[in-house]
């Protein structure tokens, strides 16, 4: 233990300790703007000075460690002038249009300014003269540089937790700015539009591209029928935007609430989530008896899942040579979207040129995802508009809805029923299990071997888990797979996924399915996501994914009312032609910068 | 644009796949085409298997690491307080004068770029330019004219 002195108390800590993981132990606040829990330290903003007793200089707080007998003071005069000056200086570099500004009363850098109480600063403006970009060419967020401070949490996201580096440093001195690509527009270049920048820029630099507007514009259309649906990470995070603590459930007021904004239909991802079991569970099932009987050679072993379009693009610009291991199957939000302005709009006669598709995700890649030119197969854009949690939390407050007050709703029917097995698509390991409690069952009649159904191997906050299913007791049709040992893994935040990526590259790969999620957490770590997210937030949220599931009645996909009447309506069998019309897809190979 | 497949593998298998090596391959390839297309600094990140954006952000940094098309002499006047006061101004009208481009851009046959550099530390024989890996030193436009027309005939 290390023994030092904040602001004349004692405290002792462990070495390795930084001032400011120290201060924070002490409940001494001192500001910080390029720190962030999930990164590296990059002490480059030093907002977060602090005065040592017999030190030369003041010290950034975040990048000291801290060492026998200190003394430290995190509040004289001589900080709080320095750190009105370093927050005067990013200002003069800032555009600080800040009451038009989309983060306007959500931004760090305001939040500071604030605090010390700015009158005429001493600095030049300097933000006409650097002749600032915005690049908006992604259709899933804005890259404003004349809002960026060069904190760089945007740049050590990408490379710490997503292993693309798509964005980096470049330039120097004044000329210093975070670039993709020789510059290149977002869109032409490595991103995967996950979002985990946007949800870690402390300003207006990095923010989702907003659709409120045109959902709004369809709600009030008479000629258009809006149909909504809501992934299952959204109903344990939205909350936090209206007032609630991490990890709250708010499902009921949820639908509620969107009822009321005026949506003429509010249905459910996770209806597609459980016909997403059924039609990748079949799959997988059809890969290993064709690997397994048929002793097929050109079946793409383990098989990947496709739900989350950050690790769809991930694969495409980082190992197109395995395109052929991701599942077919779209993800729930396009299965929903097609089905929709197809299914939908025959069951409730309506014509499907006038319905209007909206999604309200927990992502940011969703947006680029219903823009892909693959997602057309009702004849029409299959999901018009995506709205993430962030932009939902924003319309319930334009629309003036009293949130904590409102009565609790139940899902619209058709396309509104789902089950636990589909709530947990929205943690890390989620859609595993969830497959694996179907596909355990089809193949064997009977309940997978883990108390309550929660197969908990494949829970939890590990970057890489891996778990292997002996298979008992097979039906007929399954026989073949009596005895085997079905090998998954899980992966969340891309660079966990590219550790299994190498291995599978390098052929060490034993498994046979893997589900990869982009974002840390899963969905509910998503990029669309409430600001902050941090591991103890997702740890909340994650933890009210599995007590919705704990309190559903079904928690299987393959007993979903409403996806039984759908194949026997429409569909007819999982991976049916019309299936494949629908809800399967393909992808493409994409450059590598 | 240049062919930098094989020149990138070559330096690779020189100084090693490792991140650090990263500058020597850079230098390198400026070494033999005076700057870095797109084109150079893919290889380039996909030999060393970090990303275009960390190759590019590098580059970006240095000066003498360019990314923009350049000529066969890139000549780099010294635009620091020293050659300033000691008649810079002078030596970059007689260059503009004689290569009919202003500073920052290159001659349409692709012979010269004249660009402004940061101190190249001869302070003491001010004014200063680099030609290439050359230094030329206490310039007068007398000189430059003799200088420039050498290069004219090579």
């Amino acid at each position: 233990m290390v023994n030092l002195k904040i602001n004349d108390q004692n405290v002792s800590v462990p070495k390795g300790t930084t001032v400011l993981e120290a201060a924070k132990k002490m409940n001494i606040n001192i500001p910080t703007l390029c720190n962030h829990d999930d990164l590296c330290v990059a002490g480059n903003c030093r907002v977060c000075v602090v005065e040592q007793t017999g030190a030369r200089t003041l010290i950034a707080a975040c990048a000291m460690p801290v060492s026998e007998g200190m003394d430290i003071h995190t509040n004289t005069l001589k900080v709080r002038n320095a750190r009105k000056h370093i927050v005067e200086l990013l200002l003069s570099e800032h555009r600080s249009d800040c009451t038009k500004c989309y983060k306007n009363q959500k931004c760090e850098l305001q939040a500071l300014a604030n605090e010390f109480a700015f009158g005429d600063t001493i600095f030049l403006d300097l933000v006409e003269d650097h002749h600032y970009t915005i690049d908006r060419s992604s259709p899933s967020f804005i890259k404003d540089d004349s809002k960026c401070i060069r904190c760089q949490r945007c740049v050590r996201t990408c490379s710490e937790l997503q292993y693309i580096s798509a964005i980096s440093v470049s330039n120097k001195g004044a000329h210093q700015k975070i670039s993709s690509f020789s510059n290149k527009p977002m869109s032409h270049v490595v991103c995967t539009n996950c979002g985990q920048c946007v949800n870690r820029c402390p300003t207006g630099a990095l923010v989702e591209k907003t659709y409120i507007d045109q959902v709004w514009d369809a709600i009030y259309d008479p000629d258009k029928h809006v149909v909504v649906q809501t992934a299952p990470a959204v109903r344990v995070a939205l909350g936090e935007d209206l007032g609630y603590d991490p990890g709250e459930r708010v499902t009921g007021k949820m639908v509620n609430a969107l009822r009321q904004l005026g949506f003429n239909s509010v249905l459910d991802t996770d209806f597609t989530a459980d016909l997403t079991i059924m039609e990748e569970g079949t799959e997988l099932l059809v890969r290993l008896k064709k690997a397994l009987v048929d002793g097929d050679k050109n079946v793409s072993l383990p098989m990947f899942t496709s739900c989350s379009p950050g690790w769809i693009k991930f694969i495409e610009h980082k190992y197109p040579e395995f395109l052929p291991n991701l599942s077919t199957c779209k993800s729930p939000q396009q299965m929903f979207g097609a089905l929709a302005k197809t299914f939908y709009a025959k069951r409730r006669n309506i014509d499907p040129s006038k319905i209007v598709s909206v999604s309200v995700m927990p992502c940011t890649a969703k947006k680029f995802e219903a823009d892909r030119p693959e997602m057309r197969s009702s004849g029409f854009k299959d999901v018009d508009f995506v709205l993430t949690t962030r932009e939902l939390a924003i319309m319930i407050k334009q629309a003036g809805i009293d949130f904590r007050n409102i009565e609790v709703a139940k899902y619209d029917s058709v396309m509104g029923d789902s089950t636990g097995a589909a709530v947990i698509f929205g943690a890390t390991g989620g859609v595993m299990e969830a497959a694996l409690r179907t596909a355990y069952e089809i193949v064997t009649g009977h309940e997978v071997p883990f108390g309550n159904l929660n197969i908990t191997p494949v829970r939890g906050m590990d970057g890489v888990k891996e778990a292997t299913i002996k298979i008992a007791g097979c039906v007929d049709d399954w026989k073949f797979l009596e005895g085997a040992e079905l090998k998954v893994a899980i992966a969340h935040g891309l660079v966990n996924a590219n550790k299994i990526m190498k291995l599978v590259k390098a052929g060490k790969a034993p498994y046979h399915f893997v589900e990869v999620m982009a974002c840390p957490g899963g969905c509910i770590g998503g990029g669309g996501q409430p600001i902050p997210t941090n591991m103890q937030i997702r740890k909340n949220r994650m933890a009210a994914i599995y007590s919705e599931d704990e309190h559903m009645v079904l928690r299987k996909s393959h007993e979903n009312p409403d996806v039984i009447a759908i194949y026997k309506e429409f569909l007819e069998n999982p991976n049916s032609h019309k299936s494949h019309e629908l809800l399967h897809t393909h992808y493409v190979e994409r450059e590598n910068y | 644009m240049y062919q930098v497949g094989n020149l990138v593998k070559e330096l690779s298998d020189k100084h090693g796949r490792q991140r650090d090596s990263l500058m020597p391959i850079l230098q390198g390839i400026v070494e033999k085409h005076n700057y870095l297309t797109d084109e150079a600094m893919v290889e380039v990140a996909k030999e060393l298997d970090i990303s275009a954006a960390e190759v590019y952000g590098t580059a970006s940094f240095y000066t003498f690491l360019d990314t923009q098309a350049r000529g066969k002499y890139v000549i780099r006047i010294c635009k620091t307080i020293t050659c300033s006061m000691k008649g810079k101004i002078e030596i970059i009208q007689t260059l503009e004068d004689m290569l009919k481009i202003k500073v920052g851009e290159t001659t349409a046959d692709n012979n010269f770029s004249l660009i402004e550099t940061n101190c190249i530390g001869w302070c003491h024989k001010a004014p200063a330019m680099l030609i290439n890996e050359i230094p030329y030193t206490e310039l007068t436009p007398e000189k430059v004219v003799d200088i420039i027309e050498g290069y004219m005939l090579k």
